[in-house]
């Protein structure tokens, strides 16, 4: 894996460890995920250990360690959409992609993701296609729209 | 950009802008762009006014201006007319055309697309006569309807860094006077006076001092933050320039959350417009007065929003809170004098400090002056964001402002404070909403989350929704919380799920109680408030969980089964898309669900035309 990124984001920080979440995120801003190999440049690096940034990797809910799909389906799960019925959309997705939430497709297509709120609570339920807002959402429509992106990839 | 040396430069700056700026609203349209329209295509209707302008020879004569959140996100996206105040509701780029014609070509209104009285058919043309927006007092919204977040010099033409001038001109000493006065409480949840913050961290002997900007909103449910930091970020920076200023620090921080990339987005331009303009960095207006503000991405971690888990996660460390023996204010951020206020704390301080504390204190209560922001969500007809004046009763905000709960059912509980917060049923309804009342009746302010619930709303899986949520954001520092919430969470869903006996119940109390006893920081103390406040008002309901296995409002899914009534037209849909292919059914015959293999997907439901699905 070719690290000159993380060099990059690195020398933009100045190499401060004060600024490790925002080095961490940084990279994953690029690949979508903290890459081993990334996570121990940067741990040979800043001189930190490694496993104080698997600790933070781990803390914070927004990092990876594994790749991420091409298509992020996140459904919001903040209170209001809870009350509207988003675990729902949870499981549909979960029984269309047979991944569990949280998880990657094995063919690095789709990944299920939620997220606590994003306040955007008049669309609730709400489910997000990597940054899309599709608002309103029903099990139906949640099957509808992996149908179409599936039919998109060329995919069954 | 023109850069202020001196405080009379920014005012000659104002006037000049004030004197050219006159007209200008007689002819501008604002169209809504915060996180809710965009989400409805409010970037589409921009576009199209634009091209509308165009056709019609326009565009010079006419100022459009995508603006911050002007609070309705029901009926997004929103398009207002500053001159009258005249609201359009749902506009899709279709319906473009006919405002451009009626309301601009032929000076008229659009009458199709405006708001009407779901009673009379009345048409409600303007602000005043929206009971959404008529009821409310929009001490801070308002500037949201008037301004483009990003263009320093609308904020500056409605009074923008008046505040700042007012401050240099009286100086730190009288500007905290007028703060402790003004009894500005923290609109984060935690209620604690502004003022007396500001002069203990500025008493605490240091050679550094820190301002930190809290906009780690992460109450599930809550976007008060959001809005303002998107709608006019240049009111938090200018509230927290005026805190560094007065508390003697040169160097701030906005810790916000990553999941709103519009707000980073807009408080980064604002940022640059300030730093350019010579009212950020050094030598401020030319009084010698250095400070910079840097944006910190939060990682998604709920428990940051606890100020000493914030300062940790700033220094790159995992954000675990630690006990405050020593406040903040005196050794916060890198050991030095922290002073942490919330977005919308920040954001009042500029309005205070220009007209005086004894303007802030004439509106509110005694105890909780002022105003504040509330996200109203859930089932109400309008959901948005509404500001009332402190000491509203629920009622007020739920039934004026809101328009009532959805499709005329009854209104059940409202929960309020986000996870630290609790439910409060409809003999509360008019009860005042200010910092102390609402915790007297065993749920809080909190950082201003509002969510309505109808008959259809399980308290026993709301309660347990909270659970879950808080289990997993629980840092693991504290035994009582890290492990209590887990089993708070599991005696929850034994309920929910028909395994419990009466006894569950008061388990449950009691192991509540040493949660709230053991925990370090306001996550796990207030973890407790959503459990505690649905058992005292809703005891009914948990006991129909625990003796008659019975969900009464059909949401626990252990406990219900779904049926298909003789409204069944035989139309064979949900026997299509059934994933566990249990229903069985011919055309035009009443279809059975095999309750055996049914896994209570709710897909026939969904899909069902005819009202026909019913849950027991």
């Amino acid at each position: 894996m070719d690290l000159t990124f993380v060099d990059a984001i690195l020398t933009k920080h100045n190499r401060d460890t004060r600024s490790l979440l925002a080095i961490m995120q940084d990279i994953q801003e690029e690949v979508r995920y903290l890459p081993k190999e990334a996570v121990q440049h940067l741990s040979k690096e800043l001189s930190i250990p490694l496993s104080r940034i698997y600790a933070m990797a781990t803390f914070y809910n927004s990092f990876h360690l594994e790749p991420r799909g091409k298509y992020t389906c996140t459904v919001c799960m903040g209170t209001a959409c809870h009350v509207a019925g988003a675990p729902r959309l949870v499981e549909q997705l979960e029984r269309d992609l047979k991944i569990d939430s949280g998880k990657t497709t094995p063919d690095l297509m789709f990944s299920i993701e939620e997220v606590n709120c994003v306040g955007a609570c008049a669309l609730a339920p709400l489910l997000i296609v990597n940054g899309e807002y599709n608002s309103n959402m029903t099990s139906d429509a949640v099957s509808r729209k992996i149908k179409k992106l599936k039919k998109e990839e060329g995919g069954a | 950009m023109t850069k202020f040396t001196s405080v009379e430069a920014l005012h000659s700056h104002r006037e000049a802008l004030l004197a050219t700026k006159k007209d200008e609203n007689k002819k501008t349209v604002s169209v809504c762009a915060g996180t809710g329209c965009k989400a409805v295509g409010a970037d589409l209707v921009v576009e199209a006014f634009k091209a509308e302008f165009a056709k019609n020879g326009l565009e010079n004569a006419v100022h459009l201006k995508a603006t911050g959140c002007l609070g309705l996100c029901e009926k997004g996206t929103l398009v207002m007319m500053p001159a009258d105040q005249t609201v359009y509701h749902s506009i899709t780029p279709k319906k473009v055309p006919t405002i451009v014609e009626q309301a601009l070509v032929q000076d008229g209104r659009a009458d199709d697309f405006l708001f009407t009285d779901p009673e009379t058919g009345a048409k409600q043309p303007t602000m005043n006569d929206i009971p959404f927006y008529a009821s409310q007092k929009r001490l801070l919204l308002d500037k949201n309807t008037l301004i483009d977040p990003i263009c320093l010099d609308d904020y500056i033409s409605v009074g923008g860094y008046k505040g700042l001038a007012k401050a240099i001109e009286i100086g730190p000493d009288k500007v905290i006077d007028e703060m402790k006065k003004a009894t500005l409480r923290g609109r984060g949840g935690g209620g604690f006076p502004a003022g007396r913050k500001w002069e203990t961290c500025r008493n605490a002997p240091s050679d550094k001092r820190y301002v930190i900007c809290n906009a780690d909103e992460g109450d599930p449910g809550a976007f008060m933050d959001a809005s303002l930091l998107e709608g006019q970020p240049h009111s938090v920076i200018e509230g927290m320039i005026i805190g560094a200023y007065t508390i003697g620090s040169d160097e701030g921080y906005v810790y916000v959350r990553h999941e709103y990339p519009l707000a980073v987005e807009r408080l980064t331009k604002a940022l640059e417009q300030v730093r350019a303009s010579g009212l950020l960095g050094e030598n401020i207006l030319g009084t010698g007065f250095n400070f910079d503000i840097k944006i910190n991405k939060g990682g998604g971690a709920f428990v940051c929003g606890e100020s000493t888990a914030l300062m940790a996660s700033i220094e790159g460390r995992v954000g675990e809170p630690r006990a405050k023996h020593i406040h903040t204010v005196v050794a916060g951020l890198n050991d030095k004098p922290t002073n942490l206020n919330n977005v919308e704390t920040w954001a009042t301080v500029p309005l205070i400090v220009e007209r005086g504390a004894d303007w802030f204190t004439q509106m509110g209560t005694k105890g909780s002056p002022g105003t504040k922001i509330f996200s109203l969500v859930g089932k109400v007809n309008n959901t948005g964001l509404v500001e009332a004046e402190m000491g509203a009763t629920l009622r007020q905000i739920i039934f004026d402002m809101g328009g009532g709960i959805r499709g005329g059912r009854p209104f059940k509980a409202v929960q309020t404070g986000g996870p630290s917060g609790g439910c409060l049923p409809a003999d509360k309804l008019d009860v005042p909403v200010d910092f102390d009342t609402l915790w007297n009746e065993g749920s809080m302010m909190g950082s201003g989350g509002m969510v309505a619930m109808d008959d259809q709303t399980c308290m026993v899986d709301v309660a347990r929704y909270f659970l879950d949520f808080l289990k997993f954001e629980s840092c693991g520092k504290c035994t009582t919380c890290r492990e209590g919430i887990r089993r708070l969470h599991q005696l929850v869903s034994d309920v929910a799920e028909g395994r419990a006996t009466e006894e569950t119940l008061d388990l449950i109390e009691t192991l509540a109680e040493t949660v709230e006893k053991g925990s370090l920081c306001a996550l796990g103390t207030s973890a407790v408030n959503p459990v505690l406040s649905t058992l005292k008002y809703f005891r009914e309901e948990y006991l129909a969980h625990v003796r008659d296995k019975k969900c009464p409002a059909g949401v626990c899914k252990e406990l219900i089964t779904y049926h298909i009534n003789e409204n069944c037209t035989g139309c064979l849909i949900c026997k299509r898309r059934c994933p566990e292919q249990c229903i069985a059914g011919e055309n035009k015959k009443i279809h059975v669900i095999d309750t055996s293999k049914c896994t209570k997907c709710g897909i026939c439901k969904d899909v069902c035309k005819f009202d026909a699905v019913e849950i027991y």
